[in-house]
């Protein structure tokens, strides 16, 4: 049993009661909720006849059905219009604050709690969307939910858990430049699996974590629930903090020194007791980027498709099944494999930061004919930045298209998506058969830079060609 | 198109569930496959029988096992390892029970997915690879097999005129077992009733109440 962790604190801190059975009921600090998960959830706390517990520590966005485009209202999808009219009318009921189009505050719901400064270490944060995971990187346990648990937060602002386990992932050195926090996650559930973390909350830890930026322990603790575990988590430190400070929902003047001093002893202690451990080289990971049809399924940028006999026994038959799935020879190098769409957005890699990486490869460069590009911020206010710093300018002038902010075509519940049998180069988080909208369409993950330089290139590049170029 | 039975949704204890049981074979199955993101466009769950499993549906013209005839009145889920992983959508469990699924029998299951399941009084029994792959067969064999899932001595029967009778254990956490039996699986009531202990232990967080 793990002892001493960030984790077990923040268990210990938020425990309401044991319930029958043996789960625990949690308090949950910070409920972020949207359209797609809620909307039943709302309707069920109706019949029950309950209220919201806490409105004032649930926040809303819409961010899965908007589209990129036009956002005029109403939509013209019908479906997606009536689901942000139903979400609008509940936290109105409900007094719930929601950060709705041209607010200046809309955008992914994970990429906007962290920069309103809503997420902070030592809360827990609960969503009705798996990659609530990404909260973590603030030193909190987050993690997603389902719409009978969107229900239960509403109504009790808590939720029954079970325990898990804790796993620390120890990652020595520093990633290589072209190098970036996706392929360090695609690198790590590569090797775990992608059921490798079921029971597990993976606490991210060692030189090459302390030496990321809060954007990149996102990305990181975002695709923790592809690896399997539930949640994520990077003790907070200096790089934390200096986040944090001065944003809208951070603490100030005496409150922050309180805050910080609070924040900094529930990080994981030199006697911390972990149920499992494992050590990573950050240096010897080179642009990783999937071939199939799970996150798992992932190489280095400079190798070939894994053959049968390279592929354990036990993962044999899903490995044939993405072989004619993604049409891919086994032995085949992933370098030079021809795309059909460039995607660079998504909660895993949507923020400035990872817009930065994508226009320095883009920048003075033209997007290959026949490339459908385009950038889909985050947020508003990443959208806002990048345009004050020009990076829309970049990639306009590349060819790369220029969008509004939404999740788009991640999961493709917006009229962003593939056609047919497309490959989409994506620096979202999801691979899987149909994903981008499209039932026979075809994603390879990888780093918003490495998109980039697929765009550039119309084939799958190693992006540090192009950097040192 | 479909014949399948009305069928009750769960309530109260559920001890025990008789069925016939559908097969869906393959690792890794994640909650894309099991309901995919166009079906996600609604403000209830009430119609989402039709989105189960669609685009595998549409890709095996008909022979996927939730179209063919003979597991229309199934309601016992057999898969593999490691299934729903991805997304927490609830749709997708939702998918399964609004189509008939009333209990899985699996290698191992996404945690979200398990805990969606158990907040709608679904179970998701875990087996043995040689137990999955035993009902697999027999339900090849004999689609209109009986499986009679004893949750209280966590085991599950097959009962068929062809394939013969057999009898495997299955697992279940102590934790979700209880609920399930004790028909506590809806936690909504108990969580509501502790009202005075979540003021307890909201008064004593920092971070509501200025770091103090």
């Amino acid at each position: 049993m793990s002892a001493g962790t960030l984790y077990d604190k923040v268990w210990d801190l938020h425990r309401v009661a044991d319930l029958p059975g043996g789960s625990t009921q949690l308090f949950i600090g910070l409920h972020l909720i949207h359209e797609v998960t809620s909307p039943q959830a709302f309707a069920a706390l109706r019949d029950l006849g309950l209220t919201v517990r806490h409105p004032e520590r649930t926040v809303a966005t819409v961010d899965h059905i908007v589209p990129t485009t036009s956002q005029a209202r109403p939509f013209a999808d019908p479906l997606a219009e009536e689901m942000l009219a139903t979400l609008e009318a509940n936290c109105s009921a409900h007094g719930i604050t929601l950060h709705g189009l041209g607010s200046g505050r809309q955008g992914i719901v994970h990429v906007i709690a962290p920069e309103l400064g809503l997420t902070q270490p030592g809360m827990t944060v609960a969503c009705g969307d798996s990659h609530t995971s990404t909260h973590g990187a603030f030193g909190a346990i987050a993690f997603g939910i389902g719409t009978s648990q969107v229900r239960d937060v509403l109504s009790s602002q808590s939720l029954a858990m079970g325990k898990l386990k804790v796993r620390r992932i120890w990652v020595d050195g520093r990633l290589q430049r072209g190098v970036f926090a996706k392929d360090l996650v695609l690198h790590i559930i590569r090797t775990l699996g992608v059921k490798g973390g079921v029971g597990y909350a993976y606490e991210f830890a060692g030189p090459a974590i302390e030496a990321l930026s809060m954007e990149e322990r996102m990305t990181l603790c975002n695709m923790a629930i592809e690896g399997g575990a539930r949640c994520g988590y990077v003790n907070p430190d200096a790089t934390t903090f200096a986040y944090l400070q001065g944003r809208p929902h951070a603490p100030s003047g005496e409150a922050w020194e309180r805050a910080v001093a609070w924040w900094s002893h529930l990080a994981s202690g030199p006697d911390a007791v972990f149920d499992h451990e494992v050590r990573f080289d950050a240096a010897a990971i080179a642009p990783t980027i999937t071939w199939g049809i799970t996150p798992g399924q992932g190489i280095g940028v400079d190798e070939t498709v894994p053959t049968l006999e390279q592929t354990a026994p036990e993962e044999r038959p899903l490995a044939q099944e993405a072989y004619r799935y993604m049409d891919l020879q086994p032995g085949s190098p992933i370098a030079g494999t021809p795309v059909d769409v460039c995607f660079i957005g998504s909660c895993t890699n949507g923020r400035l930061s990872d817009l930065q990486a994508a226009a320095a490869v883009a920048k003075g460069r033209q997007v290959a004919a026949g490339i459908k590009a385009f950038v889909v911020p985050g947020s508003e206010q990443v959208a806002a930045a990048a345009e004050a710093e020009g990076l829309d300018a970049v990639f306009t002038a590349a060819g790369f298209e220029w969008r509004e902010p939404g999740c788009s075509m991640c999961l493709a519940m917006n009229p962003d998506r593939l056609e047919g049998r497309q490959v989409s180069a994506s620096s979202s988080n999801r691979n899987f058969k149909g994903r981008q909208g499209s039932a026979s369409g075809r994603t390879l993950l990888m780093s918003p830079a490495m998109v980039a330089a697929a765009a550039i290139t119309g084939c799958v590049t190693d992006v540090r060609e192009l950097l040192a170029a | 198109m479909s014949t399948r039975p009305a069928r009750a949704l769960p309530s109260g204890p559920i001890r025990q569930h008789r069925g016939r049981g559908v097969a869906v074979v393959g690792t890794d199955i994640d909650t894309d496959r099991i309901i995919p993101a166009r079906f996600l466009k609604c403000v209830t769950f009430d119609d989402l029988a039709r989105g189960a499993f669609a685009d595998d549906r549409t890709e095996l013209g008909g022979a996927h096992p939730f179209d063919r005839s003979v597991h229309q009145e199934a309601s016992v889920l057999v898969v593999n390892s490691n299934f729903g992983c991805g997304s927490s959508r609830e749709h997708a469990p939702q998918a399964l029970m609004r189509w008939g699924i009333r209990a899985l029998i699996g290698e191992s299951y996404a945690e979200i997915f398990f805990g969606n399941c158990l907040a709608m009084g679904i179970p998701c029994l875990s087996a043995e690879p040689a137990t999955v792959r035993a009902l697999q067969e027999a339900i090849a064999a004999d689609p209109g097999a009986e499986l009679l899932l004893d949750l209280e001595a966590l085991e599950v029967e097959l009962e068929s005129e062809f394939v013969g009778a057999n009898r495997w254990p299955v697992h279940l956490d102590p934790g979700p077992h209880q609920m399930l039996v004790s028909g506590q699986w809806d936690a909504t009531s108990q969580l509501v009733a502790h009202d005075a202990e979540l003021t307890a232990t909201a008064t004593a967080l920092p971070y509501l109440n200025g770091f103090r």
